[in-house]
């Protein structure tokens, strides 16, 4: 039986970790590389790093920081922020990705997810959306949630599926940072149409809140990124938890 | 020290093949030379890709009839198992023929999503590629085709049906998971390939 996965997240800015609420107020959560090695080894089933930089030049260096990290990690690992073309997935692959994370280049340029399908399989793909809810409704929002978008999120993620995408990375701003649990109804809804991996984001703030997601079948794997860098609670303690509720991790 | 040596063709994945064996303390050859391969002591066959596109390319390049001819220890990664077999239905492939047995894809019919991605336990026998793993170790797939069981199955797992997760016949094994994307359990596995 496949285990459900746990997955910590850096958000990397000017070469340090940061995390904020609802998107917004970032404060420092440490240096990238020692915190990629520590998840690692504590038994993290993948790892994600999101490129939040502002400008292009500071990408660049990023780059080389993310190939820190994955010479670092014996797990699989994700790198998104800014990924535009099939060459920007090339350069990712290139600095020790395994898969890439598309989010706003995907909204201007749908086309995006198919052309990255075609060039490195979609098991290689992962559509991350930021979503808010509005008046009962889910709408996609980019360029790190500050750019509304007329588009609906279920539509948006079977679209992303249809075009080859290979996961769902799905965060909710309502719930970013907030520490009050997953957006549990909307992912639920979504993990039983797709017939991809769903990633559930935004909102972990204890234990029990990881076995109500699971619990309810509402994703095959849970992305934190504060209650892990500021050891609120650590992995191993959270698989512990979880095996003892009767949920399958590893 | 002996010269590992990596196949080098346009698979996602071979920066985790080269960077896994580096924390390891190896310092493997990445290349599609002939000669460097047939001169190096291990060769691994990461893959990522599809199958039909790949296998022609190895037809193309002779790197076909090399892997066919390898006599020294080989290790296939997920589609390199597949490529090991002798037909996959993706894309209605001839493959190697390494493995006398068939690729097929998951069914779509099983409640379960397609591909099978994520941490899976094996199953595996008493083999040296095994030694040292806890009971049911966790490998990390991701593949929507799979080997059916044959007599070369050497570790089994289970994706709403049994099938193939390693597979080993003289010098030649494969795995169907990524040992360099499976924490600790894979690192052991890769050094006892590393060993033998």
């Amino acid at each position: 039986m496949v285990a459900k996965r746990i997955i910590p997240c850096l958000d990397v800015k000017d070469g340090r970790t940061v995390k904020g609420v609802n998107f917004k107020s970032l404060r420092d959560a440490g240096d990238p590389v020692a915190l990629g090695k520590l998840y690692s080894e504590q038994g993290a089933d993948e790892l994600v790093f999101l490129d939040i930089s502002a400008t292009l030049e500071k990408r660049k260096t990023l780059a080389a920081l993310a190939r820190s990290v994955a010479k670092e990690i014996n797990i699989p690992f994700t790198i998104g922020g800014g990924i535009t073309s099939v060459e920007d997935i090339a350069i990712a692959l290139e600095n020790g990705a395994d898969k890439v994370a598309i989010n706003s280049a995907a909204v201007r340029r749908p086309e995006l997810i198919a052309d990255a399908a075609n060039a490195y399989g979609s098991q290689c793909i992962v559509l991350a959306v930021d979503a808010k809810n509005i008046d009962g409704q889910w709408w996609v929002h980019t360029a790190g949630g500050t750019k509304p978008t007329d588009i609906e999120l279920f539509s948006w993620v079977r679209r992303a599926e249809a075009n080859g995408a290979g996961e769902i990375l799905f965060t909710s701003m309502d719930h970013d940072g907030t520490k009050q649990g997953f957006a549990i109804e909307a992912l639920a809804e979504m993990n039983e149409f797709l017939t991809i991996p769903l990633i559930a984001s935004g909102g972990a703030g204890q234990k029990e809140h990881f076995k109500e997601l699971f619990d309810r079948d509402a994703a095959d794997a849970a992305l934190a990124a504060s209650i892990f860098h500021f050891g609120e609670i650590p992995v191993p303690t959270l698989k512990t938890y979880l095996k003892q509720n009767n949920i399958t991790v590893r | 020290m002996k010269q590992i040596a990596i196949i080098d063709y346009n698979a996602g994945n071979i920066r985790s093949v080269l960077f896994a064996l580096e924390r390891l303390g190896v310092e493997p050859i990445l290349t599609r030379d002939a000669d460097v391969l047939n001169a190096a002591d291990k060769i691994i066959f990461p893959g990522v890709g599809e199958a039909g596109t790949t296998m022609n390319y190895l037809k193309e390049t002779g790197l076909a009839d090399l892997i066919r001819n390898y006599r020294k220890p080989f290790l296939g990664i997920c589609l390199g198992l597949q490529l090991m077999c002798k037909h996959s239905e993706e894309g209605d492939t001839e493959c190697l023929g390494i493995f006398d047995l068939s690729v097929v894809k998951f069914p779509g019919d099983m409640g379960l999503k397609v591909p099978h991605m994520g941490w899976n336990t094996v199953d595996g026998n008493g083999h040296e590629l095994f030694k040292g793993l806890e009971t049911d170790p966790y490998f990390y797939f991701v593949h929507s085709y799979y080997a059916e069981l044959s007599d070369v199955t050497i570790g089994q797992s289970n994706y709403g049906l049994p099938f193939t997760s390693v597979l080993a016949n003289d010098n030649y094994m494969a795995t169907q998971f990524h040992p360099e994307k499976s924490g600790l359990q894979g690192e052991i596995l890769l050094k006892n390939f590393i060993n033998i």
